[in-house]
């Protein structure tokens, strides 16, 4: 600790901290634009400049750092004059068009310019105009107004990893643009509007249809990955107009993803539902709540007298709130049934009553930054959970050594130290491999070893298990086999889980071997996978629709239409881009609810952490939210205990059953692996749910619909497969999937694996797919 | 002393002689030139910065004039004015609603003030009623029309105080 003084105050600071951070510690504000606390120091806009004792000319405080004894002046005649004088060099080329800039009231340029800059301008030449650049429909720009802060291109290389911007021409043919024109494709791309200082990098979506001062601000969660960001939800007479991120050094920092900050424009969608509907004889009426509660209530008591209550099932969408899990699973229970379950995409189940609390993120978010190792298993990080990969990126600059084994070669953002890629059918057998060089026994490859090896030389490791290998028909065994390489080698293990709730379903009894509060039951009921194999009866499906968010389409829509009586639960009507509304078809009666912004709610996020949230706007229509939904319709099923008046006092209920069952403590018991899985041969099917595709909500979120391409479209394979099967780029594939058949182009990827074929579900075109996983046959049309 | 001022007294209730000086005033407002204008035969004369009813100028060139940044909206101290806004086909920045409440506005002129380019202005016209509640709400529409009627009056009104601005 070194002591300096700034305007007149003594100060302790660390030794090597810059002047504008020993300043901004002991509140007092140094005027920037280039420099950003979660970005290297440029020192290019020198607005920051600052008098120091003896030293002969105003120094950047951004970039000097502190010295014993230093005595800092920020607001000193000399340190003024300077920033004056930089701040009109500033304006020079800066039009003057605040009053159509949507930055107008939130600028930094505007709000330093009333604090330092000349009433009058004595510049009166020509001012420099740039043509402006298409960085596709998430981001607007205005070029001319850029200031050449360089954050926008420090973000790209330093936190994205992608060097999407840069800067050509020095001096004032300086221009910030992307060198050859293309669409912003990266999943955090978003923040170069936040980071932007003036208004060159605006939001697309929102593109003038508000003013910064005139928005209410909510703090919110962010509901599509498991991480759960912080964000504001800003809303113009209680229309929501745009999200930022709200600061949160635990989850996501200062950043956001651009799905969870644009997935926005899916509550304003024409899709949602706005009033209950019933179907009486075949055709569809809009009821009053209470008839649509009393039709829904009378067909589930119905089915139930009818066919026993293990008849009746309840389908939940990974992303509903706490509550609304919770009361869903004491609804199912007050009815007689365990069929419950969250887990849409996943197909293997054998290992849940070994499981822990929940599955979840090790540690904290912080901790995968301080790793000294990391490996991940089946996982396209930043199509997953873009905050977990960006941690990850952090802490491979950090120095950890970041390894992978997948199906697909995918683009993690990082030098990975070690890469198998391995076909679906050969997954389960390379990580058996790094166990056995653990163990010491078999004949692992070189890249097994040195995977294993790693693992064990690191202090800290942690086992990364993501969303493609949870779907995978084997994850039990991946998970078991992940377990023993962390025993072996004292690594953690995380598992990156589906929806903004996973952890929360497992908390309140949305499984169906648990109840709320990891209560044990004494006969497990169906889960997802046997709940749509042996078609039930009746079912409560709530926020999904089947074509799209389970990982079986064809099962789970024929399951629905065969049943007698589908309550659905749902905020949206449809899905856009789907050409039959798979609701209607399926339902009996549609109850209206609305998505998380409009209601008050909790999400458990993957590493334990219960984020509270309150509804940020008005519920549209007669939309109504989810919890209110089901505690009516149990009070209409005459359900005991059933009588809360607000989703306090749910989330309470749930906070006493969990310390009830002291839950919280629960750990994880390994699976021990006695065989593993047989394999087979010829072509397999790896699917991914696309970044942008994976809940309701997203997918009516039209600006983040434009950035899905092509390869969201096309059946994907490499190099020596299509040579194998006779295909060539630009080819229709026919894809042979159990019963059905569909087409897709081809697309060639050496990414993709051998004998495998690349495709993305959720899609129209893969809707008839039969899992994400199964074999196929594949022959040119 | 006491007798003098009561004889005067009594001498001055009995002559009538405040009533007579009253009537005197009176009379000669009789006879005096008169200050009546025959409303709306006659009108006075009005200010050129006159705060009437509201209009939305336009350019020369028939382009409308705002922009919606809002700032009339920000600063009207009665939330009189509702503006939506969103990109026009050509890109640019304008309105697609531009609501003021007459009853809610106290034609302080603030939102003219605010004008970065002179398209709300309060034009000279005061003669409007409503006698049901809705047209009370002028529209976008409503506010360009009043800016056409006016425009050479609002035109010569604002060249001849912009030496005092």
């Amino acid at each position: 600790m070194i002591t300096v003084e700034i305007d007149g105050k003594k100060l302790e600071v660390q030794e090597g901290t810059s002047i504008i951070e020993a300043a901004e510690n002991a509140g007092i504000w140094i005027p920037r634009f280039c420099y950003h606390k979660k970005l290297s120091v440029a020192a290019n806009c020198r607005m920051c400049l600052v008098e120091v004792e003896k030293a002969p000319k105003p120094m950047a405080a951004c970039a000097t750092p502190v010295n014993e004894g230093m005595r800092i002046f920020t607001t000193s005649e000399k340190a003024l004059a300077a920033q004056k004088i930089v701040m009109e060099f500033l304006l020079i080329n800066h039009p003057l068009d605040c009053p159509i800039c949507d930055q107008g009231g939130e600028c930094e340029l505007q709000d330093i310019a009333m604090g330092y800059g000349r009433g009058i301008s004595k510049y009166s030449q020509g001012k420099r105009s740039v043509e402006d650049e298409d960085l596709g429909p998430l981001i607007a720009t205005d070029m001319t107004r850029c200031i050449h802060c360089t954050r926008c291109v420090r973000f790209g290389s330093e936190v994205a990893g992608v060097r999407e911007m840069g800067m050509t021409g020095r001096g004032e043919h300086g221009r910030i643009g992307t060198y050859i024109k293309h669409t912003m494709s990266h999943e955090m791309s978003g923040n170069i509007i936040d980071l932007c200082p003036v208004g060159a990098l605006t939001s697309k979506p929102n593109r003038f249809e508000g003013r910064s001062w005139e928005f209410d601000q909510m703090a919110s969660v962010a509901s599509h990955d498991c991480v759960g960001s912080n964000t504001f939800i800003h809303s113009l007479r209680h229309e929501a107009m745009r999200v930022v991120p709200r600061d949160n050094e635990n989850i996501n920092e200062v950043w956001l993803s651009d799905r969870d900050r644009f997935s926005y424009e899916g509550v304003k969608s024409h899709h949602r539902l706005h009033e209950p509907r019933i179907k009486k004889n075949g055709e569809w009426q809009v009821v009053s709540w209470h008839e649509a509660m009393a039709f829904a209530a009378e067909g589930l008591r119905t089915a139930s007298e009818k066919w026993g209550a293990d008849q009746v099932g309840a389908l939940a969408s990974p992303n509903s709130t706490l509550e609304e899990f919770y009361l869903l699973s004491r609804l199912m229970r007050g009815v007689g049934s365990n069929h419950i379950d969250h887990r849409l995409r996943e197909s293997d189940f054998s290992d849940q009553t070994l499981r822990g609390a929940f599955p979840g993120i090790a540690g904290s978010l912080n901790d995968i930054n301080q790793q000294n190792a990391i490996l991940v298993l089946g996982s396209d990080l930043r199509r997953e959970v873009p905050i977990v990969a960006h941690r990850v990126r952090q802490a491979n600059k950090n120095g950890a050594p970041v390894m992978a084994v997948n199906m697909i070669d995918h683009d993690l953002n990082v030098d990975l130290a070690e890469n198998i890629v391995a076909s679906p059918d050969d997954f389960v057998q390379q990580l058996s491999g790094i166990a056995d060089a653990l163990n010491g026994k078999g004949e692992p490859t070189s890249e097994q070893k040195a995977i294993a090896d790693t693992l064990k030389a690191a202090e800290k490791a942690n086992i990364i298990i993501g969303h493609v290998a949870l779907h995978h028909p084997n994850a039990v065994a991946i998970r078991a086999l992940a377990n023993a390489i962390a025993d072996l080698s004292g690594a953690t293990v995380s598992h990156l889980t589906d929806g903004a709730n996973s952890a929360g379903a497992w908390v309140a009894g949305a499984i169906p071997h648990r109840a709320a509060g990891g209560a044990a039951i004494e006969t497990a009921g169906l889960n997802y996978l046997e709940m749509i194999d042996n078609p039930l009866h009746a079912y409560i499906v709530m926020g999904i629709s089947p074509d799209f968010d389970t990982a079986h389409p064809v099962k789970a829509r024929a399951a629905l239409n065969k049943a007698d009586f589908v309550v659905s639960i749902s905020s949206f009507t449809s899905d856009i881009l789907s050409e039959s509304d798979a609701i209607y078809e399926t339902a009996d009666v549609i109850l209206p609810m609305v998505p998380s912004a409009e209601t008050s709610g909790t999400f458990v996020n993957a590493t334990g952490n219960w984020q509270q949230f309150q509804g940020a706007l008005k519920p549209q229509g007669e939309a109504r939210p989810g919890w209110k939904i089901l505690r009516v319709l149990a009070n209409f099923l005459k359900l005991k205990d059933f009588e809360y008046t607000s989703s306090d006092e749910v989330l309470d209920a749930v906070k006493a059953a969990v310390e009830a069952n002291d839950l919280m403590s629960r750990v994880e018991k390994s699976l021990v692996l006695t065989s593993l899985p047989a394999t087979t041969s010829g072509i397999a099917k790896v699917t991914q749910v696309p970044l942008y595709r994976a809940d309701q909500l997203v997918r009516h979120a039209p600006a983040l619909q434009h950035q899905l391409d092509e390869s969201h479209r096309s059946a994907r394979l490499n190099t020596r497969t299509a040579k194998l099967l006779k295909l060539a780029s630009g080819d229709r594939a026919v894809i042979q999937d159990a019963d059905e058949s569909y087409v897709l182009p081809v697309m060639i990827d050496d990414k993709v694996s051998d004998n495998a074929v690349a495709l993305s579900a959720a899609m129209v075109g893969t809707k008839t797919m039969s899992d994400f996983f199964g074999p196929i046959t594949v022959t040119k049309g | 002393m006491k007798i003098g001022k009561r004889l005067v007294k009594t001498l001055k209730t009995f002559t009538l002689w405040d009533l007579l000086k009253g009537l005197r005033l009176t009379g000669s407002y009789f006879v005096k030139r008169k200050f009546t204008l025959q409303y709306p035969e006659e009108k006075t004369p009005i200010s050129n910065r006159f705060r009437g009813l509201h209009a939305l100028r336009r350019y020369p060139n028939g382009e409308e004039r705002c922009i919606a940044c809002k700032l009339c909206e920000a600063v009207c101290p009665a939330l009189a004015i509702t503006i939506d806004s969103e990109p026009r086909d050509d890109g640019s920045r304008r309105t697609t609603r531009y609501d003021i409440d007459l009853f809610k506005c106290v034609y302080c002129g603030l939102c003219e003030e605010a004008c970065p380019v002179d398209s709300i202005v309060l034009t000279p016209a005061l003669e409007y009623h409503f006698e049901r509640r809705g047209p009370n709400v002028i529209t976008k529409a409503e506010l360009l029309a009043i800016g056409d009627k006016y425009e050479s009056q609002l035109a010569q009104d604002r060249e001849q105080d912009s030496s005092y601005r």
